[in-house]
């Protein structure tokens, strides 16, 4: 371990410049953490009013149209300003060209137009937030996006628009880093899974962004200047926008949790340590579910008017897809056995993904099976359904990943204690907010709803207990880790004693992250269970 | 943003150029892009294949045609600035650069007449003169094509328009370095090149061959 | 209203296929999730550091182990997959003798017809015992009629005439919501139906029996807007005749043949040059943003008539 000479990245330079127009991987991602961690928390903001608003049946607490506006800012933040660039533009960034050996990631300069591509979308969605928000639901749907809505509808698709080339730019850094910096030794199967993870999340947002956009402008163009492409009184055709956008949307479904899937088959191996249990099964999992979530869109549509026989087939696709993700959940769960398991706050975290995706994904299940979709389409339980995979699944991730690189990332340790109590914490806040919206949603309440009939109050009531429980849960990590960044311990090279080249620089890494360039030599998760 | 990737591409020995990886993922999201829109027009071309047709008829045919056959010029003289850069001989290159730019700015030039026609024939959608119906079909289906006309050949003079941006951009590189230097960024230029030229040749025959 | 905290009542016959499938899928995920989850806990606190046990594993037969969990829920999943197709298919596919009745979205109401003439705001009035096919249409943006009584839910569609249907077996009023988010006042677009029994619907019909049918608002339309100029019984130079087309197959100019069916219907008028009848000039003007929805329903129901008239010639 050379830990001597080179200064750290952070150490070099403290202005303010040497951040804005950095054009280190590493600090690339602190500006995307930091403005990623604020918009969470504006779009966390937004939900907590909405279940404050569902604690009561009427609609007294905000008027409609400000509940519309909230649940639509809601949705556009998490999504695009959240979920989609939260794990490939932090964790992502900072740690590809350590695990793979590089400098540093193939477009430097690119990727710091990444960062301000997100920048400048994040201007428009404040901008849209300035005059009033927008109404229509992150998903913009024709004509209601189009003809009828009076918000703020092309400011908050201008935004989505810009950031979505931020994505793309990421994406396509990634596969070209990938592919081209790897250290000697570095194969393809000696790649970390998370590498993998990133790679295939690459490969959907570079495919899969450019529709949304096109989609997009579409809606821009017809808003503006009334053109008739989704209008059917002019022989436009709605349900077209829905096949473009959830062309794009489903794949990014995929972009929501496959780096998470990445985070924690680092962390499993880790603390229990063991190999990972079928790493090619695991690394070939990642890319099926990327390439056969381009052929799934369609179950968004099963009860829109689209043909009988699309929907058939879309389901089948559909059940297709799932096959991976099972195989994921079962090859974690054999790597814990026989290991030798520590509890530590990343661990949690991980084991709660693991738990929260697999029932998100068998909930994903019951909403492929066409006729029980027809019931429960555009009800609760799709929304609760897609927040485990989301924000059970990816979010548990994010926060998992962020804390076991954390001593890497700053050079500090954070309080195990505390961190371990926000991670159960979480847990237990986010299966109160959300599981009983399953049953809400077999019930009949559907989505969207800013009042609705009694029956559903008791529910409700759990719901938005738990969420409060939730938001204790998010809140306590910035406290603990802002007073590890100030006071905290220096953190060792190595501290979880864990595999892979990230490790085996100093904490926090040096400019050139390495001061003699590594050389691999073995796989990866050379765990051996022994105390 | 495509010139900033070359010149942050670091030199590695084995295969292909970095940047040219670029480049290539670039063009498969640029693929996409156009693909949506492609897409939806063609949904809308098979539903309303008569009105279609007829408003087609109204495009200038000649003037669209003489277009097609300057821009593969162009990306004939663009592969000549590539195999010049390779034999290192900086003034071929910048000639068969600064032809290309040229053949693009006639293309633009051209484009834009055909766009004035347009309008002074009131078959620009957003003006307040449109007007529709001509031929068999019906006027809503005809006023769509021309949407689509003009979205999807206005998104393509953007993209040429980068275009000659980025070539003037290289050839005053080459102007100042060293051939080998810019290899690899008129390497990539001309895959970009190329690739708004063939989204071209498909502009081509489905908005101007439509019926014919 | 019966049903529970956890179940919505079941009032109609395919609520209750639903459930069944819905409790098998349930079954099957508690046997896998729960076995994973029981699995992962175990392991948790049988490998915790600390803990002295065996931890020599060979890890043999591996590729076998992986290709059983690949394949074998594949194989579940099928299950699902047919089985939820199955039904799906059925509610694709109505009764013969089912009962239509025409809805019509609007921000933010629904709009219901009877055959009869009877028009209701929110309110739809079906005999039990009875399938009925729900015939949707939408006036502006993108709504769909969901009862979850019936587990039944359709989008209606601008420009798309879409359909759903129900055998309703319990007599009661159900919740019926707009599913699909339609603007400010989409969680006000609530209504009820009402489940009579087939004696109580016939007398409710009598009583609010309108002076004209609405087919016979159709023919009056069928004259106002023009469509009788070509459309004439007897002659078939300019338009090809409607009597006794309902339900009957056309042969299209490019070959193809279609029943002449609602959907077809709807879309010769909204988009005639989508579908043009063999033999026939593609002139007839399109009547997209001319009629609104109720107008459109009024027009099917005339030209549904005109193909019954002349069936018994």
């Amino acid at each position: 371990m050379s830990t001597i000479a080179a200064p750290s990245y952070l150490q070099a330079g403290h202005t303010l410049r040497t951040w804005y127009a950095t054009s280190d991987h590493k600090r690339i991602a602190w500006l995307f953490l930091i403005s990623m961690t604020a918009f969470f928390f504006v779009g966390g903001a937004a939900a907590v009013v909405m279940r404050m608003e569902l604690v009561t049946p009427a609609g007294d607490l905000v008027s409609d149209e400000t509940y519309n506006r909230l649940f639509t800012m809601h949705g556009v933040i998490m999504v695009w300003f959240f979920l989609v660039p939260s794990i490939p533009a932090t964790l992502g960034n900072f740690l590809v060209p350590l695990m793979i050996g590089a400098k540093d990631l193939a477009f430097p300069r690119l990727n710091l137009l990444s960062w301000y591509l997100y920048a400048g979308g994040a201007v428009f969605v404040i901008l849209t937030l300035l005059f009033g928000g927008v109404d229509t639901g992150w998903t913009f749907y024709a004509p209601y996006s189009t003809l009828f809505s009076n918000s703020n509808v092309v400011l908050a698709v201008t935004g989505v628009f810009v950031v979505g080339f931020s994505s793309i730019l990421t994406g396509l850094n990634m596969i070209v880093t990938i592919h081209r910096l790897r250290a000697p030794g570095m194969t393809w199967f000696r790649l970390p899974l998370f590498v993998w993870s990133i790679y295939a999340t690459s490969l959907i947002l570079v495919l899969a962004t450019p529709v949304l956009a096109m989609t997009l402008l579409l809606i821009a163009i017809e808003r503006i200047g009334g053109i008739g492409i989704f209008d059917p009184s002019m022989g436009g055709d709605p349900l077209l926008f829905q096949h473009l956008f959830w062309f794009y949307s489903h794949p990014a479904v995929y972009i929501m949790i496959l780096p998470g899937m990445g985070v924690v088959s680092e962390i499993i191996p880790c603390f229990a340590r063991q190999e990972i249990f079928g790493y090619r099964f695991m690394a070939y999992a990642l890319l099926a579910i990327a390439v056969i979530g381009f052929l799934v869109w369609g179950h968004h549509m099963f009860v829109s008017g689209q043909s009988m026989y699309a929907g058939l087939v879309f389901s089948l696709l559909s059940f297709l897809v799932a096959v991976p993700s099972a195989i994921k959940v079962f090859n974690w769960t054999t790597t814990l056995y026989k290991g030798c398991i520590s509890f530590t706050a990343p661990m949690l975290y991980a084991i709660g993904f693991i738990g929260l995706f697999a029932l998100g994904g068998t909930t994903g299940l019951f909403l492929a099976t066409l006729a029980v979709d027809v019931h429960v389409h555009d009800t609760y339980f799709v929304v609760a359904h897609f927040h485990y995979i989301m924000v059970g699944g990816m979010v548990m991730a994010y926060f998992g990943g962020l804390h076991f690189w954390w001593p890497k990332m700053t050079g500090r340790t954070y309080s195990e204690r505390w961190a371990q109590a926000a991670a159960i914490i979480t847990f237990f806040g986010f299966n109160l907010t959300f599981f009983p919206q399953f049953l809400l949603g077999y019930l009949g309440m559907p989505r969207r709803y800013h009042a609705y009939p009694e029956e559903f109050e008791f529910l409700n009531v759990l719901s938005s207990a738990g969420a409060s429980l939730l938001a204790v849960g998010y809140l306590l990590p910035l406290f603990y880790l802002a007073r590890s960044m100030l006071r905290g311990e220096s953190a060792p090279v190595n501290p979880w004693d864990a595999t892979g080249l990230e490790w085996q620089t100093s904490s926090p890494p040096p400019v050139e992250n390495f001061t003699t360039p590594p050389v691999v030599t073995q796989p990866p998760y050379q765990y051996t269970p022994v105390e | 943003m495509s010139a900033t990737a070359f010149q942050e591409s670091q030199p590695v020995s084995r295969e292909e150029p970095i940047g040219t990886i670029g480049m290539w993922v670039f063009i498969a999201t640029e693929v996409l892009f156009f693909g949506a829109l492609f897409t939806a027009y063609g949904i809308y071309r098979h539903a309303y294949a008569e009105s279609f047709a007829s408003a087609s008829h109204r495009l200038d045919f000649m003037l669209g045609t003489i277009n097609t056959a300057v821009l593969l010029t162009s990306s004939f003289t663009m592969a000549l600035a590539v195999l010049a850069v390779k034999a290192r001989s900086r003034r071929a290159t910048i000639a068969a650069l600064a032809a290309t730019v040229v053949l693009g700015a006639i293309f633009l030039g051209i484009k834009g007449l055909e766009y004035s026609h347009e309008f002074a024939e009131h078959l620009a959608p957003w003006r307040a003169d449109a007007s529709f119906a001509f031929g068999t079909g019906s006027a809503a289906h005809q006023r769509l094509f021309f949407n689509f006309y003009f979205a999807m050949t206005g998104l393509h003079a953007v993209h040429l328009v980068v275009g000659i941006g980025v070539v003037v951009g290289v050839s005053v590189m080459t102007l100042r370095r060293n051939a080998a230097r810019v290899e690899r960024l008129v390497e990539g230029t001309g895959l970009y090149w190329h690739f708004v030229d063939i989204v071209w040749v498909f502009l081509y025959p489905m908005l101007y061959l439509v019926g014919r | 209203m019966s049903g529970n905290i956890l179940f919505p009542p079941a009032a109609a016959l395919e609520a209750t296929r639903v459930d069944h499938l819905f409790y098998f899928l349930i079954g099957v995920s508690l046997l896998v999730v729960g076995g994973v989850g029981v699995l992962l806990i175990v392991f948790a606190v049988r490998y915790r550091r600390g803990h002295h046990v065996n931890r020599k594993w060979r890890r043999s037969h591996r590729g076998a182990i992986e290709y059983t969990w690949t394949i074998a829920p594949f194989l579940i999943f099928l299950t699902f997959f047919a089985w939820g197709a199955k039904l799906y298919v059925d509610l694709h596919s109505p009764e013969r003798d089912a009962l239509t009745i025409y809805g019509v979205g609007k921000q933010w109401m629904w709009k219901f017809e009877h055959p009869g003439g009877q028009r209701e705001i929110d309110e739809l009035h079906v005999p039990s015992g009875r399938p009925v096919r729900i015939l949707l249409a939408s006036q502006d943006v993108i709504h769909s009629f969901f009862v979850p009584a019936f587990r039944t839910k359709q989008d209606a569609v601008p420009g798309y005439l879409t359909s759903t249907w129900f055998t309703a077996t319990q007599r009661g009023d159900f919740h019926l919501f707009c599913a699909e988010f339609c603007g400010t006042q989409h969680s006000a677009m609530i209504g009820r139906v009402i489940v009579m029994a087939p004696e109580d619907y016939a007398a409710w019909l009598e009583r609010e029996r309108p002076v004209e049918s609405l087919a016979s608002r159709g023919r009056a339309l069928f004259r106002e807007l023009g469509c009788s100029q070509c459309h004439q019984s007897g002659k078939t130079d300019l338009a090809p005749p409607l009597e006794g087309l309902f339900g009957r197959e056309a042969a299209l100019s490019d070959g193809r043949r279609i029943v002449a069916d609602e959907n077809y219907l709807s879309d010769s008028i909204l988009y005639p040059d989508r579908q043009i009848v063999a033999g026939y000039e593609p002139r007839m003007p399109s009547f997209a943003g001319q009629i609104d929805a109720t107008q459109l329903f009024a027009l099917l129901a005339y030209i549904e008539v005109l193909g019954h008239v002349s069936e018994q010639p």
